[in-house]
């Protein structure tokens, strides 16, 4: 059973500057004892006492502004940020694309980039070799695909980074916006690829700062602010809220509340 | 319900061994990435050490005045031994800094980075042993049945190399000092090992003051991790105490290294 679950979740972020993080000031500092404000590591909370319940088929959009914590709350849901208080429970194999360029080597080519990308998602070699005449067919690369990743414009990246994540059988498909700088034919074929993607993972949590991807993918959204949950609820209810009624135009049919 | 951080610990170093197809994968990739485009390869890890460890045996030879045939095997196992510890322990304290894209976009096992160096670096012990064949053919060594020592010596060097790395990897990404510390630390340490000095000749040095001083370094943890190894390698005398020592450190090191990840293992996608 997919799910994902948190309870109070907090994620603080010691920060440490050039002097704070090494030892001389740690040590010098327990031996001189009380001074308080130099000893004290500043902290930003980037979550504050996060509790969500999504279940099996949730599609949650993820709004708000920069810096509000949408990314950390995905990290958070990914596992990859514990809480430093709190609880969050996850169950489910996670598969994030925050970062499309995160885990490519431009030395090896784009064969071999498509393998190791795969790995990384949690694919195993079989799998990712039986799906490779697929992305290589998806990417329109062609012979480019055994050429260096560095050779490759931006734009033919993109393209490749989403033909593998695209291929995979998320349970918990986690998108972080940021997938521009490619062709509109592209887009639209990409787009189809999403939308399948998205139909074929269990959960999908999705931070956008379009209207209409979040529209097409999402039923349900979080709004985000200042690292807490403003608001949880339908996609049309958070959203109208969030961006004032323009963000939900009549003639679109879709919402479901 | 949440395992304790205990069973969390542990689950990490489950689950980062159930990845091996990824870090053995990119083990490779490490070793064929650095030789990229250059015509023989990975082979240049071989040619280095050779011709390292060959000036090396030369020079010392004749410094000790000892005949090459016993001073360039002693340095040339010692050497490749030493290559395989300092490169787990220099690259274990910035394994996660290194690894910093990795560790903050994709949610994984902290244990497959140390997985991954700990495989780098054998594949590359694995290409220096060429070095070491060529030699048993120009210099051969006693070698018997008791050479076979070598493999479980060298599994234990391997373990101690992986929590070497756990431990180091998460202290020195929050403190930053030690990764630049580790490192002096290691350069100094591969002179004060027995590494190009021949540790027997020193200790029957006629001269009592060198011999004292050279039996100090029985306190140097590195001598025995070396000598469990060289020793079965160069088909000499192997000594019982050598193994007690390094197996009593494996123990008390992967117990450190366990409460030191049930502590802070989720805290380095914080510090990194």
């Amino acid at each position: 059973m997919v799910s994902i679950t948190t309870r109070d979740a907090s994620v603080d972020f010691p920060i440490f500057d050039a002097k704070s993080r090494s030892l001389k000031k740690t040590v010098l500092g327990v031996v001189g004892g009380n001074i308080d404000s130099g000893a004290k590591v500043p902290v930003i909370q980037a979550l504050h006492e996060v509790t969500v319940d999504l279940e099996d088929g949730a599609r949650v959009g993820l709004v708000g502004h920069n810096g509000a914590g949408k990314s950390t709350l995905l990290r958070l849901l990914a596992g990859i940020y514990e809480p430093t208080s709190g609880t969050a429970v996850v169950h489910g194999k996670v598969a994030p694309v925050f970062d499309l360029g995160v885990g490519m080597d431009p030395e090896i080519s784009g064969y071999e980039n498509i393998l190791i990308r795969g790995l990384f998602l949690g694919m195993t070699r079989k799998q990712m070799e039986k799906r490779v005449d697929d992305i290589a067919e998806f990417t329109e690369l062609g012979d480019f695909l055994s050429m260096p990743l560095r050779t490759y414009s931006t734009g033919m990246r993109v393209r490749l980074a989403l033909g593998v994540v695209t291929s995979i059988d998320p349970e918990i498909l986690l998108l972080d916006e940021g997938i521009g700088a490619v062709d509109a034919a592209f887009l639209e074929k990409a787009r189809d690829r999403l939308g399948d993607l998205v139909a074929r993972a269990g959960l999908l949590v999705f931070a956008s700062h379009s209207d209409e991807f979040l529209r097409q993918l999402c039923t349900s959204a979080i709004w985000m602010e200042h690292g807490r949950i403003k608001q949880q609820g339908s996609l049309k209810e958070v959203l109208t809220a969030y961006k004032g009624p323009e963000a939900w135009p009549l003639e679109k049919g879709h919402g479901a509340a | 319900m949440t395992p304790s951080p205990l069973g969390r610990a542990f689950q990490d170093l489950r689950a980062g061994w159930g990845q091996r197809e990824l870090w053995g994968h990119l083990g490779w990739q490490d070793i064929r990435q650095r030789y990229r485009r250059s015509l023989l390869g990975p082979l240049w890890i071989t040619i280095s050490m050779a011709v390292t460890a060959i000036a090396l045996g030369i020079l010392y030879a004749g410094l000790f005045g000892n005949p090459l045939e016993e001073q360039l095997p002693y340095i040339l196992v010692g050497f490749i031994v030493w290559g395989f510890i300092s490169g787990c322990v220099n690259e274990g304290s910035e394994v996660f800094i290194a690894n910093e894209g990795l560790i903050k976009h994709l949610p994984s096992p902290i244990s497959v980075h140390v997985f991954r160096l700990i495989w780098r670096q054998m594949l590359f012990f694995a290409h220096n042993l060429v070095v070491y064949a060529v030699m048993l053919i120009v210099f051969p060594q006693p070698l018997t049945w008791r050479s076979l020592a070598a493999i479980p010596a060298f599994a234990l060097i391997v373990l101690n190399g992986a929590w070497v790395a756990l431990l180091a990897g998460i202290i020195s990404t929050r403190f930053r000092d030690l990764t630049p510390i580790t490192q002096s630390i290691v350069q100094l340490m591969f002179f004060l090992t027995p590494i190009v000095w021949i540790y027997d000749d020193l200790i029957n040095s006629p001269n009592p003051d060198v011999a004292d001083r050279a039996r100090l370094a029985e306190f140097n943890p590195f001598l025995h991790f070396i000598e469990i190894i060289r020793a079965p390698m160069l088909g000499a005398d192997q000594q019982i105490r050598h193994w007690l020592v390094v197996l009593a450190i494996t123990v008390v090191g992967w117990v450190l290294a366990i409460l030191v990840m049930r502590r802070y293992r989720a805290r380095v996608a914080y510090w990194v």
